[in-house]
């Protein structure tokens, strides 16, 4: 039966083709957005070089003429980075080695859910409560002139990358083999020492891709550092300086610009900025992973 | 097993320092064995501490929210909407225009991500197209939510001409998704058994009616709970709509798909931070962060459980 056959084999080839092209739209979407990205921020390349934007300490976007010196805001984004995965990046991994070493199995299911629901509250709930809460604590308390601050923003992005840095090394201390626990005990080292010197260092190599994915997710986290990081284009001296990161200059200022202006390029511009850290983070920890794949 | 190591057999010296004690192994400095063991109580102490830290800190923002917003819920706050700049009424404008991006973000990022995930799992054979797709997932993943609105803003709202709406709004949020459905999906299909495939193909099934008769049925509890997991995402995100469809103040419902909508996570973000009269706006900014709450971890405990009753089935 020709025709059924030719029937049959087009029920079989259509839908892989489907599929298969439906799959694609997801490296159309990731090529669009590198696209679009490159091409609403490159204009502002014509009105200025790189090393004037990267350096110029002056971020008034409004002015005439308006001044685009993203030094400021670049240094913002880096400092709330690193204060905030200082924190978060040990806590995390105690918290894992908590989890898979001491914890009794009884009750680790709990605390996993504890860490679970932490990572599901919304950014914006985070925000908030460094505005009404954290921050007239620090100003009174360090009698400041304003709670909103790097120190403030740090510590809610701390909690945010939190969960991510913990769930991520609890996986890869539960991937080094019991094998070399044991083997430890029998040697008579203590659960603190199996700890540190044989279970931390076996899974080095995951919780190095914890650490980066937390330090990804705390660069490109937008609404806690919106509200809580004061907002003040300068170069932060302390951590109780108010400074204005890259996404929440993006997130304050985008409502308020005219499409296709200078202004709106220079934010692309700073978009394209972040995309690309985040993109050379991501590649680092995907060579981590082939690098341990390979061992 | 760990638990049937006794860690204080360690404190009179058994047998490590047993060892150097009684043999020339080089001095030992006295009171070492007592110092391992101090330091052994000592990390056991701490990793405690830091986890009950962690909880006491998830405890005390959810019940200081609660204590603070408990007070203005009510059936009018979640049935009426805004009134009078927004100092007064409800929130219900915000809510049904949440459940809206939902709907519209998932009608995008569903059907994609489960298909991209068949393609993984049964399809793709490695090579060059498998590999890009997989890097393109990969970097997806990673882009900030702020830099997926600044996207949705030039491509959905200015290029195709969508203007802030619904529309914009929701594939923006369906693109930040997408990647958590596919991996949810991918091991979802992962878990189902090869012997599944096998019988299905010697029964005479095509390679289609073995996965759309047998793989995806056997995956579909799977797949459903990493798509409800992402609902509570996409629920509570403000960075990728702030710019491309939530609006400060909407006097309706959005009636089409081109139409601009309020969104919870954004309400609490414009009144925390727009409100001239923060006075009158504080109980509305308290119920409006519990109504999101609910919402987001709401649906997430219910993937949450949907997931932990599966793993039980799988085992």
């Amino acid at each position: 039966m020709p025709e059924r056959g030719e029937a049959r084999r087009l029920s079989e080839t259509a839908p892989r083709r489907i599929i298969t092209v439906m799959a694609m739209s997801g490296v159309l979407v990731m090529a669009f957005i590198l696209l679009f990205l490159l091409r609403e921020g490159m204009p502002i390349l014509k009105g200025a070089s790189i090393t004037e934007l990267a350096t110029g300490r002056l971020w008034y976007p409004v002015s005439a003429p308006p001044l685009f010196g993203m030094m400021p805001l670049i240094a913002g984004s880096l400092a709330v980075t690193l204060t905030s995965s200082a924190l978060a990046i040990p806590f995390g991994v105690a918290l894992a080695l908590f989890l898979t070493e001491i914890c009794p199995k009884r009750i680790s299911g709990f605390f996993k859910i504890t860490l679970e629901i932490l990572g599901f509250l919304p950014s914006v709930v985070l925000g908030f409560i460094g505005m009404v809460v954290i921050a007239p604590f620090l100003q009174v308390r360090l009698e400041l002139l304003s709670g909103l601050n790097l120190m403030n923003a740090s510590m809610l992005l701390g909690v945010m990358i939190l969960p991510t840095v913990a769930t991520l090394s609890e996986e890869s201390l539960h991937a080094v083999p019991q094998s070399q626990r044991d083997a430890s005990y029998a040697l008579g080292a203590t659960r603190c020492e199996t700890m540190f010197k044989v279970v931390l260092p076996g899974a080095s190599r995951g919780i190095a891709q914890a650490a980066i994915l937390g330090l990804m997710r705390a660069l490109g986290e937008t609404m806690v550092v919106l509200m809580a990081s004061g907002g003040a284009a300068l170069l932060p001296q302390s951590v109780f300086d108010p400074v204005r990161p890259l996404t929440s200059a993006i997130a304050a200022e985008m409502g308020e610009t005219s499409v296709g202006s200078a202004h709106y390029h220079a934010l692309f511009f700073m978009g394209c900025i972040l995309l690309l850290f985040t993109l050379a983070l991501n590649m680092l920890v995907i060579k981590i992973e082939s690098r341990g794949e390979a061992d | 097993m760990k638990e049937t190591v006794n860690h204080e057999a360690v404190s009179e010296g058994f047998p490590m320092s047993g060892l150097s004690k009684s043999s020339d192994m080089g001095p030992v400095r006295p009171g070492y064995a007592l110092w391992r063991k101090a330091a052994d109580s000592l990390s056991t102490f701490l990793l405690w501490a830091a986890m009950a830290f962690v909880a006491t800190v998830l405890c005390s923002i959810l019940s200081f929210l609660a204590a603070r917003g408990g007070g203005s819920l009510s059936w009018e706050f979640v049935t009426e909407p805004p009134r009078n700049g927004m100092t007064e009424g409800g929130i219900v404008t915000p809510i049904v225009g949440t459940l809206q991006l939902i709907f519209v973000s998932m009608c995008f990022a569903f059907p994609v991500g489960v298909t991209t995930a068949v393609y993984f799992n049964e399809y793709a054979r490695g090579g060059a197209l498998k590999n890009t797709l997989r890097l393109a997932m990969r970097s997806l993943a990673s882009i900030p939510s702020v830099v997926l609105g600044l996207f949705g803003l030039a491509f959905f709202c200015a290029f195709l001409r969508f203007g802030a709406s619904l529309l914009s709004a929701g594939l923006t949020l369906g693109c930040m998704v997408l990647p958590t459905i596919v991996t949810a999906s991918e091991t979802a299909l992962a878990n189902v058994p090869q012997d599944y495939r096998d019988a299905a193909h010697a029964l005479g099934a095509t390679e289609w009616q073995t996965i759309y008769g047998v793989v995806l049925p056997s995956a579909f509890p799977g797949i459903i709970t990493g798509g409800i997991l992402s609902v509570g995402r996409v629920a509570g995100e403000t960075a990728p709509i702030m710019f491309t469809g939530a609006v400060y103040f909407a006097p309706g419902f959005a009636r089409n798909l081109f139409d601009s909508v309020m969104a919870l996570p954004y309400h609490v973000y414009v009144l925390a931070t727009a409100g001239t009269n923060i006075e009158r706006t504080t109980p509305l900014q308290y119920g409006t962060i519990l109504v999101l709450l609910a919402v987001v971890l709401g649906i997430s405990m219910v993937g949450m459980a949907a997931r932990s009753r599966l793993r039980k089935d799988v085992l």
